[in-house]
């Protein structure tokens, strides 16, 4: 078990590294820069600007200046926020970005789960359409169209709920989460239904059944077991879609969350920012990956020896 | 004697009876026929700005059937101008990204040992990226524009073929008639282009069907956002967004290409669905 949690740590840190590396140069590599966009300026006035942002530097010095500011967790300062410092406008942000993700997450699982469950215990019954039917919506239909129709119905018609923003406590939340949540909704229902659908013909679930152990026990304790690894395996790839989700969804309802300026910050060549909010994401994503695979790790033994 | 019927002809007349699958293909092919067909039909294009019509309604009666946009340009003349863009983008994009992806992966898959070890590692350190992020990068990297976008898109969506034909790759390399090949003196390029990647196919065509409407997301999820598909060229992402500006007053805008971009979206699903049951019947 050590030795695959220290596997799995390594390929996290390789990855971030990599992660760091090539934004960053990405970001060099594209046409345009910081100061391109603004109104012109006397290039005595720019060479200034530049120099106080280290941009006169060889890119190879720019890069080890980041790469050892980001070990003092210092992610620099923005070049468009003048006066914030890129460590504060995340701050300011990732709390709004994490309330919605959290929210999103915890709705999409239990909801998710429950329809599966239903769907699979009642096949092709009522219950199993509905789910079905929520699957396939949540699925074809992308967040940025379902989104303005929500707001349209909700906020504009109904008036049940704010349009956007974030100054109604979690009035405003209900919209954002929701329309995050309800793709992975689709996503975990149908994977909790296949695989229920495949353990529930397994022989060990018939013989806990033949010894006389009751319907809702052999489901609670030897068919839950077994069928949720896969979509515990999803939960991973799940939080990351709705990390990069919440920059649509943060446009979208104008939250002043973190992936609304990410847009901004990559359209206006906000080197530091942009690099500061990939770091953060990445970071995030190679964590819940590490948690999901360390968990199945855990309740499945299987996976700890091939892994 | 009838000839025996072939695995093909089983799968395709599985395919067939699949009620769902089938009318997605009819509808999709309506809307593919509608989208470059359609434009033809009407005097204008879309990007002929009618000022006497500015915003006009929809009215089944006049030249601008779904009435115009605040430039008096005729809405259902861009989306079906904007279905061009997404759909070409879209089906180009999954072929790209189909065809890159089975090439690795068959050679990693083939190759085993060391090149397969490091060739997968770099997929796995890929995947750890924070997808969309990467996209928004690659597209401004080269330049922003169609070109650009469809590179970025490609870029991203080659590695979930790779993993899946690599998987199948590695037991084919393995089994009798490769090792045959091979003792025959075949070359290990030839036979990665004749044995491999050809036994590799139904996988690919079932997951490659799931790649068009991803790639289609991406592409008007990115112009929605203002980085891909730009005005005064439309795409169904770029209407959307232009669509979400007016909602409060005007939601034709809005519901036209959102509806025929959803559309499209189940269809594809659909079609993928239809695809795997009939040629995974085990997987139902």
């Amino acid at each position: 078990m050590l030795r695959f949690v220290g596997r799995r740590l390594g390929e996290g840190a390789l990855t971030l590294a990599v992660l760091v590396t090539l934004t960053f140069f990405v970001m060099r590599l594209a046409p345009g820069g910081p100061f391109s966009r603004s109104r012109k300026i006397s290039p005595e006035v720019l060479e200034n600007i530049k120099a106080r942002f280290h941009l006169d530097e060889p890119v190879w010095l720019q890069f080890g200046r980041y790469v050892w500011g980001l070990m003092r967790f210092d992610f620099g300062p923005s070049t468009r926020f003048r006066d914030y410092s890129v460590g504060d406008l995340i701050a300011s942000g990732l709390p709004y970005s994490l309330t919605i993700g959290f929210w999103a997450v915890v709705v999409a699982s239990l909801v998710g789960i429950g329809l599966g469950i239903a769907g699979a215990l009642g096949r092709n019954g009522v219950t199993d359409y509905v789910a079905g039917t929520v699957g396939v919506i949540g699925i074809a239909v992308p967040i940025f169209v379902i989104g303005p129709l929500a707001q349209v119905v909700f906020a504009l018609w109904l008036d049940w709920v704010p349009v956007g923003g974030s100054d109604q406590g979690w009035r405003s939340l209900v919209l954002p989460v929701l329309v995050l949540s309800l793709p992975n909704i689709a996503y975990i229902s149908r994977l909790t239904r296949g695989s229920m659908i495949e353990v529930m013909r397994e022989n060990y679930v018939r013989t806990a059944r033949a010894k006389g152990i009751g319907a809702r026990r052999a489901l609670m304790s030897h068919t839950l077991r077994g069928a949720l690894l896969p979509v515990i395996a999803y939960l991973g790839p799940a939080t990351a879609a709705i990390i990069t989700g919440s920059i649509l969804i943060e446009t979208i309802f104008a939250v002043p969350g973190i992936g609304r300026h990410f847009v901004d910050a990559a359209l206006n060549r906000d080197y530091p920012l942009v690099m500061g909010i990939t770091v953060l994401y990445g970071g995030i994503l190679i964590l819940f990956n590490l948690a999901t695979d360390l968990l199945r790790g855990w309740l499945d033994p299987r996976v700890r020896a091939n892994g | 004697m009838a000839r025996p019927l072939s695995t093909l002809d089983l799968q395709v007349r599985r395919f067939a009876q699949n009620p769902l699958a089938m009318a997605s293909v009819v509808v999709l092919g309506l809307i593919v026929l509608m989208c470059f067909a359609g434009p033809l039909a009407f005097p204008f294009t879309g990007e002929d700005a009618d000022f006497d019509q500015i915003n006009a309604p929809i009215t089944l009666t006049s030249a601008h059937l779904f009435g115009t946009d605040d430039y008096g340009r005729d809405l259902l003349v861009r989306v079906m101008e904007g279905g061009q863009v997404s759909l070409s983008i879209g089906f180009l994009g999954a072929l790209t990204a189909g065809g890159i992806g089975v090439l690795y992966g068959a050679v990693a898959g083939y190759a085993g040992g060391r090149a397969d070890r490091v060739m997968m590692r770099a997929v796995e350190v890929l995947y750890g990226f924070p997808y969309v992020i990467l996209v928004i990068l690659l597209s401004l990297l080269f330049g922003g524009g169609n070109v650009a976008l469809f590179v970025a898109i490609v870029c991203t969506l080659w590695l979930t073929p790779a993993v899946i034909v690599r998987a199948q790759a590695q037991s084919l390399a393995r089994r009798e008639f490769v090792e045959a090949a091979r003792a025959c003196g075949m070359r290990p390029a030839s036979i990665v282009a004749v044995h491999i990647v050809p036994n590799c196919l139904s996988v690919v065509i079932v997951y490659g069907s799931l790649l068009v409407p991803e790639v289609i997301l991406s592409e008007s999820f990115l112009s929605f956002l203002g980085i891909g598909i730009k005005e005064p060229q439309a795409s169904w992402g770029n209407l959307i967004q232009t669509g979400t500006a007016a909602m409060d007053t005007d939601l034709r805008l809005l519901l036209l290409p959102g509806t025929l971009l959803a559309l499209v979206l189940f269809c594809l699903n659909f079609i993928a669905d239809g695809l795997r049951d009939a040629f995974d019947p085990n997987e139902r």
